[in-house]
């Protein structure tokens, strides 16, 4: 008796499964004619990474290493240098392996200045895996990305050329220890 | 003992500890922040407060301090009482008040105690939005940092630069929440043990210079458990690598050694292994030159070489691994083996071995020096040839304000009390020298003069402790009296110390300590006997009863020998320049080193070595104890072609090839092994550490930390095609954050990490250097899996004292050939450091010292250049006039540039004007 009642449901599902397909065809479609179609992607899509500059125009990366912490897949490497002539934090290489990544969008928001940003472009694929491999000169773009205001060494405590102590927004200046004034 | 209630638990501590210091040792966490084990508690940071009940049944309790409470029986605090955790998270929001929005760029960040005791209070969120108070940094030299923003004014720098390390130059300036912690004028710190102010810092204000360049954070190294090579005390260390360069030393916890601290020579020394001219191919000569090969043509050169020679020598080496002069001794066989050491060294070093090994006391440790309550201080400069021994000695001196505190009935860790009451008394320490030292503004007496005449005060003192030891005839009355004086202030003492070493470059002056620690000994007193060595391996190199190297260098002069191995050292630098090339131009040369050095430059064949952190090796500290270093990194990981290898691989390779038996895949155990099979005298290397097969909970000890960022990333610039992580056949650790990454825990002795294993302090919730205190038996005591490294002989507590009745003549004031005296120098005398950058900045420059008295004869002044003839070679210096030498004496400082190596007891003739 349950034999005979679960083919019967069986076959039932089949024609539902059947009919919603068939009605599918009136439906709005959701695939594109990729590529001579490029669907709408916001701009929050998380697609190929990109360093990107402050609004002053220097970069806005301090290789602090945070989005290379927080990678899961360890796809992020880079180098720590000082600039001679200000003293800036900067990258003295950076390395995203795109064959790596899964665009989870970690480094983005572990990267306290914004400089590491995901894009909606997601035609990465290459013919040879090598190419997957993105050095600092194919990250760096010239401008701010989606954030425009956010430049960290104006909050930072630590100085660099043409902004003492004191300087920074929020900072008084600089204690005279020789004073005994309260 | 004494009994607590935690949080209603009930636990035993030692009562005489502070509360903060028990709930630690039992495993609890209390933020804290100016407590420091080795610094004691002042309070000043109010991060670390309970809440205190009188009793059982007291609920309202009150808050106190933790680090300020004693532990006694009948306590009841809470560290979860709701009250207390407010306290401390707000502690912690006025502390980042004014702190700056630094961490991305602050090095620092990611092993910060800050950021660690900042998660753990809970504050989160910065409701404090006016002005910053800023401050102006310093240039305080070559080794460290200067960020005064992110002070947090703990005054644990202050604590630890003026009172535990004797530093002069440095202070804190300013009133209220002004305060300001730096020198009085920018410049470099003087200090020797300044590297340690950026791991007593809790903060990013004082950070390691030689890292900043090429810095990265702390999870991204690489970690092996190491060995300083820089002087001979073996203290721990904890190398970082980065993309095949090592990046910075940090601290590697031993509670028999070095505990927290390290001497700024050996934390920053490491930039020899990352210069550029150092071999990392094999050579071979040609037309006169040194040429790039591969290693299959250098190894069939060497075959070919050494099958074909009649009589090889082989020539070791004290900053060699016991396992690279072992395979060497296999290679040429024992008696072709000749000691790397200078001749005069080599006869110091047995002497001083057999005074350790033969005698009834044995060596102390660097440990336990500092709870000594006298000490005599004979013949070595301890500051400039074992630095962290000065650091351990003033520890000695400063123990007097430990009997104060105890008189007035206060807890030893009483930091505060202890520097009012102490003020500037300390314990009797005695120095004789032929030079003022840096421990001179401690000492109760100093007594400079030649070496012999410290060696017949020595013996005197000797002889007034136990009339059986040999009387000095001769001495004069002032002398005598003062031997009387250091003989009773010894005797008095509970535990008196008597520290020396091959540094004075006298046998007299090592018998002569012999003999007073012996009479001591005789006189039933627990001695701390502590000798300094020339170099990091020198003990263990000696304990292989090698022939003294001019036997060597004669027999390649005179053809006996023919071809002559050097591993790993510069043999200009053991004896004079001629007898060197008069030996190797005669022999064939086969050199196995990592430094390119004068030696390296006469070599036939040169086959690039492994330094410290690149491979594996023990080494034998001054104590006799053996203690292992493991590998780092792998160096072909990011470099294929590089060929560098461990000098005892090198050589039983070349041992498989002159035997032609295939077998040339020696592992680090098997060639430890063999060493201690074939010398019975280092039977007990092979417990140093655990074997490679040794594991974890099944697993390998990791290398990194699990946060180890850019796995697949580092070397894809290489190939996108990751290769297996590199493997490891000679130790229990991984290349790799897979393996065993904990502390261990009391009662599961199954998931001990052996002190040996440990490669870098991290617990979860601690990245400072703080963690250590998560692998410690109790915070400051020994680490829970033993503190690393054997001792090869025990205690010949039966021998009987045969004191040593050699008086040497007093010594002879000539001024016309004055005795020229190397000053030994923290940074210089020691080969490998002085290649670091860093440290070769410090280095001083060349002059010769002479007292008045000598200047006036000569008609010099200070900086006058005078043209100094020292074994045949000229040289023109300028004058440094300096009281504080004897007559009859000048000294030059050892490894200052274009200063040779002066022969212990050189004559020297002085011609005033420069050398023409
Ligand atoms: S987190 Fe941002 S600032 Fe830091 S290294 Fe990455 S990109 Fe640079
Ligand atoms: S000291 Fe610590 S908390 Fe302060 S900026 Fe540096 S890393 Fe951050
Ligand atoms: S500089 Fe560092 S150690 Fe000194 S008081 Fe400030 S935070 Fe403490
Ligand atoms: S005292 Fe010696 S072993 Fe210790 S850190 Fe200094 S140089 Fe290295
Ligand atoms: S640690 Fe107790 S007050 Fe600072």
């Amino acid at each position: 008796m349950n034999d005979i009642k679960r083919i019967l449901i069986g076959f039932w599902s089949n024609l539902v499964t059947l009919w919603l397909i068939f009605a599918h065809l009136w439906r709005h479609k959701d695939t594109v004619n990729y590529p001579e179609e490029m669907p709408y992607l916001p701009p929050r899509y998380r697609g190929r990474i990109i360093l990107t500059r402050d609004p002053d125009g220097d970069e806005r990366c301090v290789a602090c290493n945070l989005c290379a912490a927080v990678c899961p897949v360890g796809c992020i490497s880079l180098q720590k240098a000082e600039r001679p002539e200000d003293g800036r934090w900067y990258p003295e290489w950076f390395r995203i392996n795109f064959s790596r990544c899964i665009y989870c969008g970690f480094c983005e928001e572990a990267c306290p200045t914004a400089a590491i940003q995901l894009t909606p472009d997601f035609e990465l694929a290459e013919y040879d895996r090598q190419n997957m491999v993105y050095e600092k000169e194919h990250l760096l773009i010239s401008g701010t990305g989606k954030y425009h205001d956010y430049n960290f060494y104006r909050v930072a405590g630590m100085s660099i050329a043409g902004k003492p102590k004191g300087a920074a927004e929020s900072e008084a200046q600089p204690i005279d220890v020789k004073s005994l004034l309260p | 003992m004494a009994t607590i209630h935690v949080d209603g638990k009930e636990y035993e501590v030692d009562g005489s500890d502070n509360l903060l210091h028990a709930c630690l040792s039992l495993g609890l966490n209390i933020p804290y922040f100016c407590w420091h084990p080795a610094l004691g508690s002042v309070g000043a940071c109010r991060q670390c407060a309970v809440k205190q009940f009188k009793d059982a049944d007291d609920t309202r309790g009150r808050l106190v301090m933790s680090c300020l409470t004693s532990a006694t029986t009948g306590t009841y605090i809470s560290i979860t009482d709701p009250e207390a955790v407010a306290f401390r998270a707000s502690v912690d929001e006025f502390l980042m008040a004014n702190h700056p929005h630094d961490c991305p760029v602050c090095e620092e960040g990611g092993h910060c105690h800050l950021q660690d005791m900042t998660v753990m209070t809970g504050h989160s969120l910065r409701r404090y939005h006016f002005t910053k108070r800023t401050h102006l940094n310093q240039d305080l030299g070559p080794f460290i940092n200067h960020e005064m923003n992110r002070c947090i004014a703990c005054y644990r720098c202050d604590r630890f630069y003026r009172e535990y390390a004797g530093g002069t130059d440095f202070g804190v300036f300013g009133a209220h929440d002004n305060v300001y912690f730096g020198r009085p004028t920018p410049g470099t710190l003087e200090n020797e043990f300044s590297g340690n102010l950026t791991e007593v810092c809790p903060t990013g204000v004082f950070t390691d210079k030689t890292h900043s360049e090429r810095y990265v954070r702390k999870w991204d190294m690489q970690y092996a458990p190491s060995v300083c090579m820089h002087c001979s005390l073996g203290c721990n260390v904890s190398p970082g690598e980065r993309y095949g360069e090592i990046r910075r030393i940090e601290n590697r916890y031993n509670g028999t050694i070095n505990h927290y601290f390290l001497c700024d020579r050996g934390r920053f020394g490491y930039g020899y292994t990352n210069r550029k001219d150092r071999p990392r191919v094999a050579f071979i000569a040609q037309d006169g030159k040194l040429a790039q090969a591969s290693t299959e043509d250098a190894r069939a050169r060497l075959g070919g070489l050494l099958r074909g020679a009649k009589h090889v020598v082989g020539i070791g080496s004290p900053r060699a691994s016991l396992e690279s002069n072992f395979a060497l001794r296999e290679l040429v066989g024992a008696e072709n083996f000749f000691d790397g050491h200078s001749d005069a060294e080599h006869v110091l070093v047995a002497q001083a071995i057999a005074i350790l090994r033969d005698g009834p006391v044995a060596s102390t440790t660097l440990k336990a020096l500092e709870s000594g309550d006298a000490a005599l201080v004979l013949g070595e400069d301890v500051m400039q040839t074992a630095p962290r021994a000065a650091l351990s000695l003033r520890q000695a001196a400063r123990g007097l304000g430990q009997k104060l505190l105890a008189q007035q009935k206060l807890q030893h860790w009483q930091a505060g009390a202890l520097e009012n009451l102490a003020q500037d008394h300390y314990n009797p320490i005695f120095v004789t020298a032929t030079h003022a030292t840096r421990l001179d503004p401690i000492a109760t007496e100093t007594c400079r003069a030649a070496v012999e005449d410290q060696a017949r005060l020595g013996l005197a003192v000797a002889h007034f402790i136990d009339p059986a030891a040999p009387a000095v005839a001769g001495l004069d009355a002032a002398t005598e009296a003062r031997a009387q004086r250091i003989a009773e202030c010894l005797l008095a003492a509970e535990r008196p110390l008597v520290v020396s070493g091959t540094g004075a470059g006298s046998a007299e002056i090592l018998q002569a300590a012999a003999n007073v620690a012996w009479a001591l000994h005789a006189r039933g007193k627990t001695v701390g006997f502590f000798l300094a060595f020339p170099e990091a391996n020198s003990f263990g190199l000696g304990l292989m009863d090698a022939r003294p190297l001019g036997e060597a260098l004669d027999a390649l002069a005179n053809g006996a020998a023919e071809v002559a191995i050097v591993v790993e050292n510069d043999l200009f630098r053991r004896a004079p320049t001629a007898r060197v090339e008069a030996a190797l131009d005669k022999a064939r040369l086969v050199v196995v080193d990592h430094q390119d050095t004068p030696t390296t430059r006469h070599a036939e064949v040169l086959l690039p070595a492994a330094t410290v952190f690149e491979g594996d090796g023990t080494v034998v500290n001054n104590e006799g104890r053996a203690q292992r270093y493991f590998q780092v990194f792998d160096t072909a990981y990011y470099h294929p072609d590089i060929a560098t290898t461990e000098s005892w691989r090198w050589l039983r390779r070349l041992l498989s090839d002159v035997r032609g038996d295939g077998h040339d895949a020696s592992t680090f155990d098997e060639v430890s092994s063999a060493c201690a099979a074939v010398l019975p005298q280092f039977t007990a290397i092979t417990k140093a550490a655990p074997q490679a097969k040794f594991r974890i909970l099944g697993l390998k000890a990791a290398r990194t930390p699990h946060r180890y960022s850019g796995r697949t990333a580092m070397r894809a610039n290489l190939s996108v095609h990751e290769p297996r992580a590199s493997q490891d056949a000679d130790s229990p650790l991984a290349f790799s954050m897979e393996g065993f990454n904990g502390t261990g825990t009391d009662n599961t002795p199954a998931d001990q990490r052996p002190g040996a294993l440990v490669s870098y302090a991290w617990a979860p919730g601690w990245n400072s250097p703080q963690a250590w205190n998560k692998f410690q038996d109790e915070v400051g005591g020994h680490l829970r899996g033993g503190d690393p490294g054997v001792h090869l002989f025990t205690a010949n507590t039966q021998a009987s004292t045969t004191y040593f009745t050699h008086i040497p003549a007093a010594f002879v004031v000539d001024n016309t050939t004055p005795r020229v005296v190397a000053l030994p120098q923290i940074f210089g005398s020691e080969l490998l450091s002085s290649r670091a950058e860093p440290v070769a900045s410090r280095i001083t420059e060349a002059y010769v010292a002479m007292n008045g008295t000598l200047a006036a004869t000569l008609s010099l002044a200070e900086h006058d250049s005078v043209a100094v003839t020292i074994a045949g070679s000229v040289l023109s210096l300028p004058v440094r006039i300096s009281d504080a030498l004897p007559d009859g004496i000048i000294g030059v400082p050892d490894g200052a540039p274009g200063i040779p190596r002066i022969a212990t007891g050189a004559q020297a003739t002085l011609k005033v004007g420069a050398a023409a």
